[in-house]
């Protein structure tokens, strides 16, 4: 069961380097088939939902959400979002990340039962210290064991 | 199509065809899962995703989401999104043909005097029902996407 009292847990700042090898493996990943356009760069610009591969550096007490204590039998992804303040990172670029449990609330599912969600933001702040881009995770515990038509 | 580009209005911006992908494999879901970090084993142990009430391992829904980042940013450039918001609505499973779709949602003006536009995004399963709905907006620099 999700844990209210998780609210305002923040993680251990954590650096995250946008690597060039990185980006081209998460866009073989998700579907790039033409992988020139990555290869006659550089420093090519990640992809809108890279910042997911936070989890490769957030290990320890840099990740919040295990306080949140969200059922993982019956926890699911509800939403993600990625805010850019300009263009995504490009490989080559130093961040630090900071995660924060922002909020826990429930709400009555469509077919009875109460749904727990909550919401991790992250920051990420370049080399000088700029708020370059923000993720936004919203978990969701069902009362129940999920099943197919309902997730 | 250069006579639209001689107006000072640009020309709207048409979505690209649908994208195909699959069938999908689990192989497809683990590579996801390492290139992303995310290793939740209901992703590809059978044990564990059946004790969890599932019939097998199913994709993890950052995968589909990824897609459909591919599939917009083929479009209309990966260095001119500036927010990309995924809501998970169905499983997808292995054996699964998903297929990419876009919309225009807005033609605008930014504050900071840039043109923008605002995308829904739709990975539809075979069966068409939505796995996965994202809403994007992109810069839309001078000239229109891919110009």
């Amino acid at each position: 069961m999700a844990d209210p009292a998780a609210v305002g847990t923040e993680g251990a700042p954590f650096r995250l380097d946008v690597e060039r090898g990185k980006i081209r493996e998460f866009a073989r990943a998700t579907g790039t088939a033409d992988l020139t356009g990555i290869d006659a760069q550089d420093a090519p610009v990640s992809q809108p939902t890279f910042l997911t591969t936070a989890l490769h550096w957030q290990t320890g007490d840099a990740n919040p959400w295990p306080a949140v204590k969200l059922d993982q039998q019956r926890g699911l992804h509800a939403e993600q979002e990625f805010t850019f303040f300009g263009a995504p990172p490009r490989a080559g670029t130093r961040l630090e990340g900071r995660a924060r449990i922002s909020d826990i609330y429930t709400k009555q599912g469509r077919r009875g039962g109460e749904m727990t969600f909550a919401v991790m933001v992250t920051d990420y702040y370049d080399e000088s210290g700029r708020l370059v881009a923000q993720a936004k995770m919203t978990g969701v515990e069902t009362a129940r064991p999920p099943k197919e038509d309902e997730a | 199509m250069s006579a639209a580009r001689t107006t000072s209005t640009p020309a709207a911006l048409t979505p690209p065809a649908p994208w195909t992908v699959g069938p999908v494999t689990r192989t497809d879901f683990v590579r996801y899962q390492g290139a992303s970090g995310d290793m939740n084993p209901i992703h590809h142990d059978e044990e564990f995703a059946r004790a969890a009430g599932f019939d097998a391992p199913f994709a993890v829904g950052m995968y589909q989401a990824g897609l459909l980042g591919t599939y917009a940013t083929e479009w209309l450039g990966a260095e001119n999104v500036r927010s990309f918001r995924i809501r998970f609505l169905e499983q997808v499973w292995p054996g699964d043909t998903l297929t990419a779709t876009a919309e225009v949602v807005r033609e605008y003006t930014a504050d900071d005097g840039a043109a923008r536009v605002d995308i829904e995004l739709v990975c539809t399963r075979q069966t068409g029902g939505a796995a996965v709905k994202a809403w994007a907006t992109f810069v839309v620099p001078d000239g229109g996407a891919g110009s």
